[in-house]
């Protein structure tokens, strides 16, 4: 259960957020849509734990979130803009490091399995420098299912995917929300999920 | 193993891979210090006494030089691709990732610096216990140098031209390294016990090993916010 209670959320001097309140009960989904500065990324910042916010409070199992609990970070996954890989390595040496810094367990074999999924089957070794954008967040989005969270945060997940990978995702985001989970995904594009339980449109900027 | 210890065995694990693949900018910091460190001789007269006295100053300014040559990359390419943001959002104390980075920098830089003094301390006619006596107290003043800068570099982190406001940062909390390791290297060159400032050096060390990531892991907070 995601708890959002009277969240402002400033940048610098601006207010983007007053009074935000939303609660998420397992299965629920967020869609979180509004112009370009409605503050949506920035609201995922203050729910990931990455950013303070101005006033309110953010809890998650009944619990206040402090920055940098253990606990939360295992269950929450954030993906933001950047990708969070680096150039140099390669996709398997990427995606290990960041699945055992989530305190999960690395097996080669669901890897496989994972990126044959994603259309990236036999591309282990490759370099993530030799990526095109698009292959770059599908190697991004395996974390999805690489790891066990319970609470997904996806800034514009679907940037630079093409309509199978949109269509990959959307599934993978029922599986998730049908199995128990929560997500909260800042999208310009509609995404469609078959998923069970509730889905919040939240507009913000108006 | 505890998970704390495994995530960051793989975090040495991953800068060192990345670093090694990026060997070229490993190479310019150590480039640097041994072109600087020969145009003395070659600019000032090439007297055994001159050089003599001079020598260990100049090794352990070029030292911090090229050090801080070496900082401007620790935590870029992190910023740049997002990495950052994982690890201040991943189950681990950042305290303690922050040591890791830190340290693994000072096995990419340091530790190559004091591997390769023998070789330009020849220049300076600098005899071999006093190479030696240099060696330790490079080998004990590198890593707190690695973690001084990380904290500078931590800082910096967010801004787009941090490169010289790193010197202004580092160069005056550097002092002591320079003042007591250069005073370890002078004591041998004239034979005498340099055990004072060695053990200054170590306590120095001690200090900046448990302080350091404190603040390292807060500015990166901030950075990143």
């Amino acid at each position: 259960m995601l708890e959002i209670s009277d969240l402002a959320v400033a940048r610098g001097n601006r207010a983007l957020l007053e009074g935000f309140t939303l609660r998420l009960a397992p299965g629920d989904l967020a869609l979180i849509t509004g112009p370009n500065g409605a503050g949506k990324t920035s609201l995922l910042r203050v729910v990931a734990g990455l950013s303070q916010p101005a006033a309110g409070v953010v809890r998650w199992q009944a619990r206040a979130l402090l920055p940098g609990d253990p606990e939360y970070s295992q269950t929450r996954i954030y993906l933001g803009h950047q990708a969070g890989l680096q150039a140099d390595l390669s996709v398997m040496e990427n995606l290990r490091f960041l699945i055992e810094l989530q305190n999960s367990e690395f097996r080669c074999e669901e890897l496989a399995v994972c990126l044959g999924d994603l259309g990236l089957a036999g591309a282990e070794h490759v370099a993530v420098r030799a990526l095109s954008a698009g292959q770059r967040r599908r190697v991004a989005l395996a974390r999805l299912q690489l790891t066990q969270a319970s609470l997904w945060l996806l800034d514009e997940p679907l940037t630079n995917l093409d309509a199978d990978g949109q269509a990959l995702i959307a599934a993978w985001l029922g599986a998730h929300l049908r199995a128990g989970g929560i997500a909260m995904i800042a999208s310009h594009a509609p995404l469609a999920s078959s998923a069970p339980g509730r889905c919040v449109q939240v507009e913000l900027g108006t | 193993m505890s998970s704390t210890a495994q995530a960051m065995l793989a975090l040495a694990r991953r800068d060192l891979k990345a670093a090694l693949r990026r060997w070229g900018e490993l190479g310019l910091p150590l480039m640097f210090f041994v072109i600087v460190v020969t145009l003395f001789p070659l600019g000032l007269a090439p007297e055994r006494d001159l050089l003599g006295s001079i020598g260990p100053g100049v090794l352990w300014v070029a030292a911090l030089l090229a050090s801080l040559l070496a900082l401007e990359g620790l935590f870029r390419s992190d910023m740049e691709d997002g990495s950052m943001e994982q690890l201040i959002l991943s189950p681990q104390p950042l305290v303690l990732l922050a040591l890791v980075k830190a340290l693994t920098h000072w096995v990419l830089t340091g530790l190559p610096l004091v591997v390769l003094t023998p070789l330009v301390a020849q220049a300076f006619y600098l005899p071999a216990n006093a190479t030696w006596i240099l060696m330790l107290a490079l080998l004990l003043a590198t890593p707190t140098l690695s973690l001084i800068g990380a904290l500078a570099a931590a800082l910096t982190a967010s801004l787009r031209r941090g490169a010289g406001i790193l010197g202004i940062l580092v160069l005056p909390l550097a002092l002591p390294l320079l003042v007591f390791g250069a005073r370890a290297t002078d004591l041998a060159v004239q034979g005498q016990s340099a055990a004072g400032p060695l053990y200054l050096l170590a306590a120095l060390l001690a200090l900046a090993m448990t302080l350091a990531p404190l603040a390292i892991a807060a500015a990166l907070r901030i950075s990143v916010d």
